[in-house]
């Protein structure tokens, strides 16, 4: 094999103020053609950066201090910005994390389709789109002919991914960068994208950069993995060398993340009243119905995992029982009195005992207040605590969360690292004494390992204060590792509940099977050996097969 | 397209709403003005009787709201009524106190079609031009010519708009005499030579606007540098002005229309120190010589064509952003 691309001792930095921090400390990459190489770190660890720097590409704010990068023989530090625009989108292509967002919403998707075509007088107009519905088809899109004129935002997540592969794709590159192209999707999308990626990359022996945090994800589509930490490289190995001898004590602690599982609690008494009670409620927005009859229980003390992909309504029930969208049907109750339910109705204890933490921490938290202030605020506002006691349980609270107080009480959330926000925001909800949390989808905006340390603190509260969580997540290794009891979701109903352990051991129903069955492991042949499995030889029949 | 619509009907009801609410606080306003039409005219030395005579022929011896009601029920019907001075001077003449010739409407019309004209010619020089500076501005950011723009037409805005005209008329007319200096429009005048004279005030104007007009491009078109689309179309090797002017321009409308639109407003409304400079025969000169000597009536008018105008181009405005945008032009 020839080499393609050859990245020697770079060393890339970014500006923060007025100085420039190492991003990447001198890393050697090289790629053959026709081989796919997988990067893969937790964030921070410079993958993106890294990836872009292979196409001669730094963001604003980035510079590439030392080393070289050539491209077939050309050195794209040194080549002129007009000689890498002739590169770029011709030879070189980038598929970005978020399709929805990477896509211009101003254009139809053909028309980004044919531009890099048109503009590198690769193909003409027509032919580039007679090509786009081509590659449509080839990446098996709901109707080829038609799709490419819709606007973005009139197509899905995951058809937009196939969308942006496809035009990747639009001038035959010898090269295509991966920036994350699945992590913002669905287990069940995510398959479909993977192999439709895999595919169309052996088909055209396109080289490729497979960037992602996930190594049963990279696992299946590399050829080869690089691991990087904090713009150092730890290893690099071939896949199945690596996956069955990691040598590195890092590489080994990625591999081991997904180990963490609780033990099972014994049983709940059946006549046992639960703390909250969700009874047949119905809601929606406007004329449009999320939610379809949903019930369930959650016991005291134990976790509920609420599961189903993007759209199921996971999130409307989590507004329904705290009374931010009143369902139009059904009771909640709360230790077996119903509540009122809209929030504004509700009495002020009422609104302390059920407390929620959310997704984003860097949203949730106010930017201008001090830690000190965050949680202050609910400790004076539902206990009712001041001066000095005030800052005496804001402390307590800071302790719980593994945060030392001192170091802590007086700084900003912009100070404090991704995993630290989400510990914030759970202290903010333990300040009001609840007894019910609402988790939403706590852990995944967050690495691995740092996911893990929040299940972890979560699993320890829960234990002493004896509370009770919804837990609401899309990730089944979430579920496998907290959940006590689980309910699958989809279109606005629940299809299967029960205890963890009947959920994860058959039989399923088809949904839950579906769903368990696409969360990806580290085997390399998993996926292969899945596609095999569900009766189709390529990706497409997948996308057709799947939920009928 | 039936969201358009909607709101288009809607705006609409509430534009007509806006001017009657503007009827009544503009003649609540100016009858709280001290003194009235008939001591304006008359002056010191006017006798009671001579006052009292001209208030009881133009029916300001009446309750205001009486006056008021008499006027909407004009107005509803499209008659603004008649203007005061104008019926003055006729009845000075001592022609007959017919003033049919003296209505609100022949009197503002010609004045009106002259401040349109002003208006259009600015709008078509500034617009384009300010959109033009914002998108080099944009493209050469924190270059030499950037900096140089936004000191150019942030000075041009903060000087006082007849200094402004006063520099241009020494560049354009005394220096070089290539504009006329004076912009005395008559009917019947040639498209040409109206065009010639409406140049030095149109491009006093176009120095007002542009800055606003610009920096707001400008900053549009910056703000969506950093997003993942912007930075796709340039991972595809497009050239850094097709990136502006292709992939951020179209997302970056709203906001510079809606800027368009309310300097579009200005132009029609508040341009009476640039129409006393040159002399130039447009509306608002109009209306404060009809404030000076309380010519109710036209007052009235004037301001109903304010308030129509801002109404007008600010509905536009809407209707345009909404077009601009792609979710709602195309509903999934």
């Amino acid at each position: 094999m020839s080499r393609l691309l050859t990245m020697k001792n770079v060393w890339i930095e970014g500006r923060s103020d007025e100085t420039w921090t190492p991003i990447i400390n001198g890393i050697d990459l090289h790629l053959d053609k026709g081989e796919v190489l997988g990067l893969i770190g937790e964030s921070g660890a410079g993958k993106s950066t890294m990836g872009l720097a292979a196409m001669g590409f730094c963001r604003d704010g980035v510079r590439i201090s030392k080393g070289s990068v050539y491209f077939d023989g050309i050195d794209l530090l040194k080549a002129s910005a007009a000689k890498k625009r002739s590169l770029l989108g011709k030879r070189i292509a980038y598929v970005a994390q978020s399709a929805a967002a990477s896509f211009n919403p101003a254009h139809r998707i053909i028309d980004q389709h044919t531009e890099g075509p048109v503009q590198h007088s690769v193909m003409s107009r027509a032919q580039s789109e007679q090509d786009a519905i081509e590659l449509y088809a080839k990446l098996r899109l709901p109707d080829p002919e038609q799709i490419g004129f819709r606007y973005p935002h009139q197509v899905s997540g995951g058809q937009l991914q196939r969308a942006m592969t496809a035009m990747a794709m639009s001038c035959r590159p010898d090269l295509i960068i991966f920036d994350e192209p699945t992590t913002a999707l669905d287990v069940t999308t995510q398959i479909e994208v993977l192999a439709s990626i895999r595919d169309i990359v052996d088909q055209f022996g396109t080289s490729a950069i497979y960037i992602t945090h996930d190594l049963a994800v990279v696992a299946q589509m590399a050829d080869r993995i690089k691991v990087l930490l904090k713009g150092d490289e730890v290893e690099t190995n071939d896949t199945r060398a690596m996956l069955s001898h990691p040598k590195e004590e890092y590489t080994r602690s990625l591999w081991a993340v997904r180990h963490f599982k609780r033990p099972a609690k014994p049983a709940v008494h059946t006549s046992a009243t639960p703390v909250v009670s969700v009874q047949a409620i119905s809601a929606g927005y406007a004329k449009v119905d999320v939610l379809h009859e949903v019930s369930f229980d959650i016991h005291e003390g134990r976790t509920v995992a609420v599961v189903g992909e993007s759209g199921s309504g996971k999130s409307t029930v989590a507004r329904c029982i705290t009374g931010l969208l009143p369902p139009r049907e059904g009771v909640i109750e709360f230790d077996g009195i119903a509540l009122p339910l809209d929030y504004r109705k509700r009495t002020k204890d009422q609104l302390r005992q059920a407390q929620m933490i959310y997704q984003m921490a860097d949203t949730a938290l106010n930017p201008q207040k001090t830690i000190g202030e965050i949680i202050g605020r609910p400790v004076e506002f539902y206990m009712g605590l001041k001066g000095r006691d005030k800052r005496r349980r804001v402390e307590e609270l800071l302790d719980e969360i593994e945060l030392p107080a001192d170091q802590y009480f007086d700084r900003l959330p912009s100070e404090l690292s991704g995993g630290q926000k989400q510990r914030i925001g759970i202290a903010r909800a333990l300040a009001a004494e609840p007894r019910f949390i609402i988790c939403d989808e706590v852990t995944s905006a967050l690495d691995q390992l740092v996911a893990e340390g929040i299940l972890k603190l979560l699993a320890r509260l829960q234990d002493e204060l004896h509370l009770s969580y919804m837990f609401i997540t899309h990730d089944l290794a979430t579920v496998r590792s907290i959940a006590d009891e689980v309910v699958v979701m989809k279109d606005g109903k629940v299809v299967e509940q029960g205890s963890k352990t009947e959920m994860f051991s058959p039989p399923h129903h088809p949904y839950t099977d579906l769903l368990l069955s696409s969360v990806p492991e580290m085997d390399p042949d998993w996926l292969s050996n899945l596609l095999a499995e569900r009766g189709v030889e390529n990706i497409g029949d997948a996308a057709v097969k799947k939920m009928k | 397209m039936s969201i358009v619509l909607k709101i288009i009907v809607q705006r609409l009801g509430l534009g007509v709403v806006t001017l009657f609410v503007v009827s009544i606080l503009i003649f609540t306003a100016v009858n709280m003005l001290p003194g009235d039409f008939a001591q304006a005219i008359l002056g010191q030395g006017a006798t009671p009787e001579a006052v009292a005579s001209i208030r009881r022929d133009l029916g300001l011896d009446q309750p205001p709201v009486l006056r008021y009601f008499h006027w909407l029920a004009g107005a509803i019907q499209g008659d603004l009524g008649n203007s005061f001075a104008q019926a003055n001077f006729a009845s000075f003449v001592g022609s007959d106190s017919g003033g049919n010739k003296a209505s609100v409407a022949a009197q503002i019309a010609p004045r009106f079609w002259n401040t349109m004209f002003l208006a259009g010619v600015t709008a078509l020089i500034a617009v384009p031009f300010s959109v033009l500076l914002g998108i080099l501005a944009a493209l050469y950011r924190s270059s030499v010519f950037d900096k140089f723009t936004n000191i150019f037409t942030l000075s041009s805005i903060s000087s006082p708009e007849f200094f402004l005209a006063y520099i241009l008329i020494l560049f354009l007319a005394v220096l070089n005499p290539w504009l006329p200096s004076l912009s005395n429009i008559y009917q019947g005048m040639g498209f040409g030579e109206r065009l010639e004279k409406t140049l030095l005030p149109a491009l006093t104007l176009t120095l007002v606007v542009t800055a606003h007009m610009m920096r707001m491009t400008r900053a549009a078109i910056i703000n969506l540098l950093a997003s993942p689309y912007i930075e796709m179309a340039r991972l595809k090797g497009t050239s850094p002005m097709r990136v502006i002017v292709r992939h951020a321009l179209p997302n970056a409308l709203a906001p510079i229309i809606n800027v368009i639109a309310l300097n579009l407003a200005y132009l029609i409304t508040g341009v009476v120190v640039v129409e006393v400079v040159f002399v130039y025969p447009g509306i608002g000169q109009l209306f404060v010589d009809s404030v000076k000597i309380r010519d109710i009536p036209v007052v009235q008018a004037c301001c109903l064509i304010f308030a129509a105008a801002y109404i007008l181009l600010n509905l536009t405005a809407d209707i345009m952003s909404i077009l601009s945008n792609p979710r709602l032009r195309h509903p999934k």
